[in-house]
């Protein structure tokens, strides 16, 4: 199992990625500039800034060459995990359905929150029960999940929405407490919450490694000890 | 320009009718117009310390950990396995006066490119703030500003803001300060120093274009007080841009591994004069410098724009002419700008081409001897004495009752004490996955230095307390560097090392000379018995208004090393039935003079604080310190601000479990309860754990249940002790 974590110019939870993904695999990190995913087994489009996001966050990236690649990737069905400004990306780019819009309270917001899975069907949530909670952080200023209304009816029908900030912890406004989305095709998720800041005991939770470890099954490689 | 119009011309740049005089002779000549501009700027205050350098001449600044100390862009010391810690702590008080967000935003940019200027991936940085009483409307729009700015700066490069402290006041009230503290982390010898070398050797500019952002502001804002016609210094504040900061910081990062940089500086105050002019006297060589090359953010810009010009996310180094192929490379694939902008020299002269107005002679603009720039700006000695009393007005009464059933909330609710997480929420306190202990968990920050890799850590604290200074400066900055020790203590942690932020008023007055100098005498004794060096710092004068000087503030940040990251005590009770312990010193008692408890009371400030036995505080330190390494607690809390009850009650929040304390007789007091002064610890763990502290650690309760219960007359509920410490959400709207 190898992953690949894209680097964009101002990325910054690019190498807690890297690390997150060494716990359960191979890893190495994709460069914006390179039109290539190398043969990984699942992209991982990281959190943190990209660009600068001073237009909007993703706005930019979305046009950068490594992202035709993991579009191609993508509609071959591969995995492609997109996690807080990796979720805007997959938003901008088309990959994802919805917007993220600034919190509800206009500031950066960094605190551990619950989470419930909604759908474990999804190769990043296969190894977790539906209804499992999982104590991950959140830190961003544009984390609030938004889609028309006919579209949250669709996700839902469809049971696209995999995870939910649990009763009284939705951190940003977001509709029907949305933490994370995946495609119609089920291989493309975004997660606002960074799973990558929750494998280790001594700098919190290891609940985000259940999300990893569901790609790795998923992909079918051995789970290292 | 005729000699009426030059004379007017320095005193408008700051620099008096003696100082002018002196440039003439050390020139043999009049200074030109870059010369005077540059000369202005290098003789500041603010780069000079002209005021300060004597007195700070009596720090300890020599360690066994230290591997670099004052002098460089920021120390560093040895933390083991190999690897360095490099930190700073630097103020950006007046640019946030003028305009909060971006003037603190680009402290923390500043002091991130001091930090790898030395060599050192920043991991972390903590802020020191201070505003008026929260009650002001002008104190919330600088702390709101100063809060969204230091965020803004710090998540969007991707470093953590682990830690800090914030104070409301009246003497701030037009002079807020925003301290900025950096740490980061190197192998020992990817340590880099700033010493230009080799003659023939290339000087490159790389990072931002230069623009007339920040023209000056080293002398303009950072040098003079504060008045009223602030708004239009707005343009002497510079703008941040942490996204080219973070692309500059990679791409330093890799020049450094490869290994093809001779030197490397940071551009700060007085921008390319001040670099080039340090370089060059470390070196003991000479710089031609060509500001025609130097990539403009604006046409036209003047020469001596260029020179001072203090444009953010810019850094210069020097490389020998082979390297510039590799250089390039790098810079090109970061898409980071660099120009070779000079050429190192023999002459030890800084000389300034401009070959926009002429080709070979005619192009020299500006020529002035390197040591007449760094080493020969003259040094003041303070005239200092003691004032006639307490020069400080009383506080405001907010608080009429005495009774502790009251007491209490109202202290865990004021703006000094109630809980920071409406504040450090707004900060990434995770990126780099590191924080081993996040704010509010433990007294210090506590951060593992390779993530994933061995448990060694380190912790780090920034404290002070102006108040508490200004009721005894030399008493409250020894509370100053011993509460900081206490911080390190909770975590387990030996202090490596001390960078020192000193914000005072305007030295050239007597009564601030005097504080100043008795402010560094405590600290310097403080760290000489605990065997502590300063390893830099930063002085901030002049942080006065019309209303008069600001507290005397110096903030100290340490840096101890952890020989286990996994066991680190909590701030917070851990389980029920867990012993309580008082850790006090040998003849200690509590005071309320110029406590937080007196300042809600609307007392006025004493004049003067109690000694402090340094050994006694020591030996308690030293106790929490081995308890905490030991493992055999659980539960560690420095009595600080607000005293004994406040520590308790912080305890019972952060673990959110209750818990019975009986004080022992005559300890009801509101001196006991509510008393301050340093060296005191709240402890809890495992009864065995707590026995066998000794002596010093006296039992005086019990972990458990969902209220506070003080001496069997108090009883708070969890619920309603919570709501209190709440309120500083209502400051950020």
């Amino acid at each position: 199992m190898r992953f690949g974590v894209v680097r964009f110019p101002g990325s910054c939870d690019e190498v807690d990625a890297l690390r997150a993904c060494e716990r359960f695999g191979e890893a190495e990190l994709l460069w914006h500039g390179d039109p290539d995913v190398k043969g990984v087994d699942a992209v991982v489009i990281p959190g943190g800034f990209s660009y600068g996001d001073y237009l909007r966050c993703g706005a930019i990236a979305r046009f950068s060459p490594v992202m035709e690649a993991v579009g191609r990737f993508a509609s071959d069905g591969g995995p492609v995990l997109g996690i807080c400004n990796g979720f805007q990306v997959l938003c901008e780019a088309g990959l994802l359905p919805g917007a993220l819009l600034p919190n509800t309270g206009r500031r950066f917001l960094c605190r551990q929150v619950e989470l419930e899975v909604t759908s474990a069907d999804t190769p990043f949530t296969g190894a977790c029960a539906v209804g499992q909670v999982l104590s991950i952080p959140v830190k961003h200023t544009s984390g609030r999940y938004y889609a028309p209304p006919q579209m949250l009816r669709e996700l839902e029908a469809e049971d696209q929405v995999t995870l939910r900030y649990r009763g009284g912890q939705n951190p940003n406004g977001s509709a029907r407490d949305i933490a994370a989305v995946v495609n119609r095709a089920r291989n493309v998720m975004g997660v606002m919450p960074h799973p990558e800041h929750a494998v280790d005991p001594l700098t919190g939770s290891t609940d985000g490694g259940r999300l990893f470890e569901s790609l790795v099954a998923h992909v079918g490689g051995p789970v290292p000890a | 320009m005729n000699a009426g119009t030059a004379e007017s011309a320095h005193r408008v740049l700051g620099l008096t009718d003696a100082e002018h005089a002196l440039i003439v002779e050390k020139l043999g000549r009049e200074p030109n117009g870059v010369e005077l501009a540059v000369f202005s700027l290098l003789w500041s205050e603010h780069c000079a310390y002209k005021h300060s350098k004597r007195l700070l001449a009596r720090l300890p600044v020599e360690g066994p950990h230290l591997l670099m100390g004052p002098g460089e862009n920021a120390g560093a010391v040895d933390v083991g396995d190999g690897l360095a810690v490099a930190f700073k702590v630097e103020s950006h008080n007046h640019p946030s006066a003028v305009e909060p967000f971006q003037g603190a935003a680009t402290g923390v940019g500043d002091i991130l490119r001091d930090v790898f200027a030395v060599g050192a991936r920043p991991i972390a940085i903590l802020d020191s703030l201070r505003f008026g009483e929260l009650s002001s409307p002008r104190s919330r729009y600088l702390l709101d500003g100063a809060v969204a700015g230091i965020g803004h700066y710090g998540n969007s490069i991707g470093v953590a803001t682990v830690g800090g402290e914030v104070y409301f006041e009246g003497p701030y009230e037009q002079n807020c300060l925003v301290n900025a503290m950096c740490l980061g982390v190197a192998p020992k010898e990817r340590l880099i120093r700033s010493a230009a070398a080799g003659a023939g050797n290339l000087l490159v500019l790389m990072g931002a274009r230069t623009g007339r952002d920040g023209i000056g502001g080293a002398s303009v804002l950072a040098s003079a007080e504060l008045g009223e016609d602030d708004a239009a210094k707005r343009p002497s504040v510079q703008i941040g841009d942490p996204f080219e900061e973070k692309k500059l910081l990679e791409c330093c990062l890799e020049l450094l591994d490869l290994g093809t940089l001779a030197s490397l500086q940071d551009l700060g105050a007085a921008g390319l004069s001040s670099s080039a002019a340090e370089m060059a006297s470390k070196g003991e060589v000479g710089i031609d410098l060509d500001v025609s090359a130097v990539p403009l953010r604006t046409e036209g810009m003047e020469a001596f724009e260029i020179m001072v010009s203090e444009s953010q996310e810019r850094m210069l180094c020097v490389i020998e002419p082979a390297r510039w192929p590799e250089l390039e490379a790098v810079c090109s694939r970061w898409e980071v700008r660099a120009t070779v902008i000079g050429e190192v020299t023999t002459t030890r002269r800084l000389r300034v081409f401009d070959h926009r107005v002429g080709t070979g002679g005619d192009a020299l603009v500006g020529d002035m001897p390197v040591s007449a720039l760094v080493d020969d700006c003259p040094l003041y000695d303070l005239a200092s004495s003691r004032p006639d009393g307490q020069i400080y007005p009383p506080p405001p009464r907010v608080l009429e009752s005495e009774a502790p059933q009251e007491v209490l909330p109202a202290l865990l609710g004021s703006p000094n004490l109630s809980s920071r997480r409406p504040l450090f929420e707004q900060y990434d306190c995770l990126v780099g996955s590191r924080t081993v202990r996040r704010p509010e968990q433990c007294d210090a920050a506590v951060l593992q230095l390779v993530p994933d890799g061995a448990a060694a850590g380190i912790a780090v604290s920034i404290d002070g307390n102006g108040r508490r200074v200004a009721c005894d400066p030399y008493t409250g900055t020894v509370e100053a560097v011993l509460e900081c020790t206490s911080n390190l203590a909770c975590a387990g942690a030996e202090p490596l090392g001390l960078t020192n932020c000193l914000n005072f008023g305007n030295p050239e007055k007597a009564h601030v000379a005097w504080q100043l100098e008795r402010s560094v005498a405590g600290m310097a004794d403080a760290l000489t018995a605990l065997g502590v060096p300063v390893v830099g710092g930063n002085v901030s004068l002049y942080n006065e208004s019309g209303d008069g000087p600001i507290y005397p503030t110096p903030v100290v940040g340490m840096v101890g090393s952890l020989p286990a990251g996994d066991r680190v005590p909590g701030i917070g009770f851990a389980d029920e039935g867990h012993l309580v312990a008082l850790v006090s010193p040998r003849g200690f008692s509590a005071s309320l003079p110029g406590s937080e408890l007196a300042k809600l009371h609307g007392e006025a400030l004493p004049d003067g604080l109690p000694e402090i036995d340094i050994e006694a505080v020591r030996e308690c330190i030293d106790l929490v310190r081995a308890a905490a390494r030991s493992g055999g607690i659980a539960t560690a809390h420095d009595v600080a601000e607000g005293g004994l009850a406040v520590a308790l009650a912080e305890c019972c929040l952060a673990g959110g479990i209750g818990a019975s304390v009986v004080l022992p007789e005559p300890e009801s007091s509101l001196a006991a309860l509510f008393g301050e002064g340093v060296g005191r610890f709240v402890v809890a763990g495992p009864r065995p754990g707590i026995l066998a502290l000794g002596e010093r650690a006296a039992p005086i309760g019990t972990v458990g249940g969902q209220s506070f219960e003080l001496n069997g007359a108090c009883k708070w509920g969890l619920g309603e002790l919570r709501e209190a410490s709440g309120g500083l959400a209502s400051a950020f709207g």
